[in-house]
């Protein structure tokens, strides 16, 4: 099975210490430590763990800079066969629409059977999988946490609410967004990235992807974020005292008062 | 009556010289013990290499204490003082077995030197020696097959009960004694007016035998060396086949084992750290990958459990034992390279085989096994490398790698930033500003802090204890700061090599800019660290050694202990204890403060100290386990009736806090550090 794997790029969610940056558009980024979105571990380790299974190949694709090469490069040293980035000034300040353009502009240069990607990443949009699949025009399932089958069709688990689980089939090829929890990500040590080091990885811009200068980049993105902030601290809550019975009189009081009950 | 004695080498039966078999037997044996001993040696040579062959004399003293001297034997007394009675026995009665050899075809015969005066002492020496062998067989049999301690049992998972195998070698000694001095009672009875000295096994002999016609002597005689004989090749051919291997190889097992501890291996010892990116593999992962002396390790094991008695993680349950450890590498050792038939071919890995990796994970690498074992056997450097191999496959406990990770991106477990590392300068108060490196500031001592002390809030406690009792001490020093990263202590000890030396190298480029003349260190991982796995060239001491020193000078003037009522015992943390030895100045210091009353645990204090659960990422750690070290380590302490546990090791105290809340003993139980302890009953 040719399977791609989406990777990003993002502040290392445990490593750092948030804050609003000095714009109010986005966090602060200096004195940032970077790593592989977690979500997209799992899907790279899931697929490692497939073509480990029933043989093909996995390859890694990031869009970014020359800095995103670090966690192609780590996902290689993981096991990853081939690694790919996607790299031009022309996708700066993409939005979630312009990401999953860039990424089909990849996907269609190879023969893929399976793509996935994380379910979500810093921003918590987890937009770009589903986006791409329709893209692509390919059949898509997010949250999976498990996948069984080779060719033709695979049969998919789904993480719902309240730890209810789903199981369904997908035709192939498909894309699929990785729930975290999915299997136990292999470590990757020191000496498994040297290894790596100096592997080719290729680099595609945008000509070679097809794809038009101001198409994807910050002027074409159709969605803009406009502020970023904490929200003010409230009141707190309030919190009722008194016996059971007392307690719920009160509520019912309350949610009559406040319109919430007719 | 009086009868010619009849020598075995003379005897004719049904027609056939005697002195034949008797001279096919040793020949027929030795031919068979020496094509097992090239059996034995063949995986040696196929395994990877350890120079241990330096340092003779280092290595000679090792022999003649532990070896000769049994020097670890009475740490557990009973079995102890028994095996050293069997194992003089041995020696003294080697020789004479040797002569017996002989015997069988020649007349007469003593062994070189053994003609006049000595001999005559010989031959005492051998009854008697040989009549107490008997005595501790007997006892020794009884404690195998009867009394059964713990230390000796199988679990049922790992095979059959070693029982067996243990009496029948106990029932060949007793024959080889019973038929040597039968054979000499024998003897003796063909000398009129020639006594056995009183009280021996052969006396006793001679009196039973008192009565008995002397062709009936003559042949008893021959039929008792005949036996001896047979019993001495047979059980010579036994031992390369199980636990009494190490009757052979204990004497070079000791020879060759480690001189100081504290020390991890490296990968390879032929393969220099710049080279290491060339190895196609790192670590253990299967047989071949130990090396010659972890090989001769597994066949030296004599199975007397005291490594696993000790082993703390084997006594919470966690499924670690050191003694299977190394029964199962000998197991499998013995089904690879047989005595007879081809060599196992086709892959075993060892982890995912006879071993698990639940199994490799437990250890704490505390030393307790390593400290026990009477015949110099190592543990920690096999675990190490079996982790190395593990890492590499990147089959690591999720548990451990969001610290690794951590490490690696912000040279500290937790992830927290650089830039706070020497946040807790501002707490130390006393009118001292901290120097750091960072700043610019020059010392002569450098105060390595690490991790824990540097980050944990309540281990910042113990840097800013310490940062006063230097102070005080009139020691100029000065802390790395931002540019301090994780000394790397675990990080190597769980296997992950390359981002120890990357660790390592930043903090030796670190330290040597700052050109210190001596390095202080109050966490006993960071001072074993610097110590033993860095080259720095700078002498490394311990913030107790300091002490120990500003108290002897007066520099340091304690004032009496603020609660006279308490009682106070002192942990040996295990890399300050075990590892190096440092068991003395601390406490001198915990007793300078006067009125203070001091318990020690008695047999679990020093080198029998029981390790807290461990430090540096075996806090992360998430083992099975029927419960934490750390409580059984507080119950030992309430025991020996304190209420207040003093370390020396920021790994031991947390430890020690959590365990006294988890135990239900708030409010009954204090675990304070020695710095603090030190820090707060100083004179103004």
């Amino acid at each position: 099975m040719e399977i791609l794997v989406c990777v990003k790029r993002v502040p290392d969610a445990t490593e750092n210490e948030i804050s609003v940056g000095p714009g109010g558009t986005d966090i602060s980024r200096e004195d940032l430590v970077y790593a592989v979105n977690e979500w997209d571990n799992y899907a790279v380790e899931e697929a490692i763990q497939i073509v480990d299974r029933v043989g093909g190949n996995v390859t890694v694709v990031a869009l970014g800079d020359s800095e995103a090469e670090e966690v192609v490069r780590r996902e290689m040293a993981m096991g990853a066969g081939q690694g790919l980035m996607l790299v031009d000034d022309a996708f700066r300040g993409a939005d979630g629409l312009g990401v999953a353009t860039i990424l089909e502009a990849a996907a269609r240069k190879g023969a893929y059977d399976l793509i996935l990607t994380g379910a979500q990443a810093d921003d918590g949009a987890a937009q770009v999988g589903g986006m791409l699949a329709a893209l692509l025009d390919w059949p898509y399932a997010s949250l999976v946490n498990k996948i069984e089958g080779e060719a033709g069709t695979l049969r998919i688990g789904r993480e719902l609410e309240g730890g209810t689980q789903e199981l369904s089939e997908i035709d192939l090829p498909c894309v699929l967004s990785i729930q975290t929890g999915i299997n136990e990500p292999r470590y990757v040590g020191i000496r498994g990235i040297r290894k790596v080091a100096s592997v080719e990885i290729p680099v595609l811009d945008a000509a070679a992807l097809g794809l038009a200068a101001g198409a994807v980049g910050g002027a074409a993105a159709k969605a803009r974020r406009l502020d970023y902030f904490i929200p003010a601290a409230g009141a707190g809550a309030e919190m009722l005292t008194g016996s059971t019975r007392e307690l719920a009189s009160q509520l019912v009081d309350l949610l009559k008062l406040k319109g919430g009950l007719h | 009556m009086p009868f010619a004695f009849l020598s075995p080498a003379s005897a004719v039966y049904l027609g056939v010289p005697a002195r034949l078999v008797f001279l096919l037997i040793p020949l027929a044996g030795a031919a068979v013990f020496i094509h097992m001993m090239i059996r034995r040696v063949r995986p040696l040579l196929a395994a990877a290499p350890d120079p241990r062959f330096g340092d003779v004399p280092a290595r000679l003293w090792l022999v003649l204490k532990l070896w000769l001297a049994q020097w670890r034997q009475p740490r557990y007394f009973v079995a102890g003082a028994l095996h050293i009675l069997l194992f003089f026995a041995f020696l003294v009665l080697g020789l004479r077995s040797t002569q017996l050899v002989f015997l069988g075809f020649m007349e007469t015969f003593t062994l070189p030197g053994f003609g006049g005066e000595l001999g005559a002492c010989y031959n005492v020496a051998k009854d008697y020696a040989a009549t107490v062998c008997l005595l501790s067989v007997v006892l020794l049999a009884w404690r195998r097959g009867v009394v059964k301690p713990e230390r000796y049992k199988v679990p049922a998972a790992l095979g059959k009960d070693h029982t067996g195998e243990a009496l029948l070698v106990l029932g060949l000694i007793g024959t080889l004694l019973v038929s040597e001095s039968l054979f000499e009672a024998c003897g003796l009875a063909a000398a009129p007016g020639e006594g056995a000295w009183a009280g021996t096994l052969a006396w006793a002999f001679r009196h039973l035998l008192a009565g008995c016609p002397g062709g009936f002597l003559g042949h008893l005689g021959v039929a008792a060396y005949a036996v001896h004989d047979l019993t001495f090749f047979y059980f010579l051919c036994l031992l390369p086949r199980g636990k009494h291997f190490h009757v052979i190889t204990s004497l070079f097992n000791v020879f060759f084992m480690r001189l100081e501890p504290g020390h991890v291996k490296p990968v390879r010892h032929d393969v220099r750290d710049a080279d290491l990116d060339k190895l196609e593999t790192f670590g253990v992962k299967k047989l071949e990958d130990f090396t010659w002396k972890h090989l001769l390790d597994f066949y030296s094991c004599a199975d007397c459990g005291r490594c696993s008695d000790q082993c703390p993680a084997n006594r919470v349950k966690r499924p670690l034992s050191p003694r299977f450890i190394t029964i199962k590498g000998r197991g499998h050792l013995f089904e690879r390279y047989p005595l007879a038939g081809p060599q196992a071919t086709g892959p075993a890995p060892l982890v995912g085989g006879i071993y698990s990796e639940d199994e490799i994970w437990s250890c704490t690498t505390c030393g307790a096994c390593e400290e026990e074992c009477p015949i110099g056997i190592e543990y920690i450097d096999k675990i190490v490398d079996l982790r190395r191999g593990l890492v590499e496959e990147g089959r690591v406990p999720p548990s451990l790698q969001k610290p690794l990770s951590s490490i690696e991106k912000r040279g500290n477990p937790w992830g927290k930033l650089e830039k706070k590392r020497a946040d807790w300068i501002a707490g130390v108060g006393d009118g001292l500003k901290v120097k750091t490196a960072d700043a610019g500031d020059a010392a002569p001592d450098l105060y390595f802090v690490d991790s824990m002390t540097s980050y944990d809030d309540r281990m910042q406690k113990i840097a800013q204890a310490t940062a006063r009792i230097l102070g005080r001490a009139g020691v100029d020093f000065l802390i790395l700061g931002k540019a301090e990263k994780d000394s790397g202590h675990e990080v190597r000890r769980y296997g992950e090599e390359m981002l120890f030396q990357s660790l390592r190298d930043e903090n030796t480029q670190a330290i040597l800019d700052c050109a210190p003349s001596r390095i202080v260190a109050s966490d006993p991982h960071a001072y074993n660290a610097l110590k033993h796995d860095y080259e720095l060239g700078v002498p490394v001491t311990h913030v107790s050694e300091l002490i120990q020193a500003g108290l002897r000078s007066g520099k340091l003037r304690p004032k009496p202990v603020a609660d006279p009522t308490r009682v106070y015992t002192y942990h040996d943390p295990c890399y300050l204890g075990r590892h190096n030895g440092l068991y003395e100045a601390p406490r001198e210091a915990i007793d300078a403060i006067p009125g203070l009353k001091r318990v020690e645990m008695a047999g679990a204090c020093r080198d029998r100290s029981l390790c807290c659960g461990g430090g540096g990422l075996n806090l992360f750690y998430e083992p099975e386990e029927a419960q934490r070290m750390g409580v059984l380590r507080v119950a030992q302490a309430a025991q020996a009736g304190a209420n207040v546990i003093v370390t020396a090791c920021p790994f031991c105290l947390t430890n020690m806090e959590d365990a006294i809340k988890v135990a239900g003993l708030e409010g009954r139980m204090e675990a304070v550090d020695l710095c603090e302890l030190v820090d707060g009953h100083l004179q103004a």
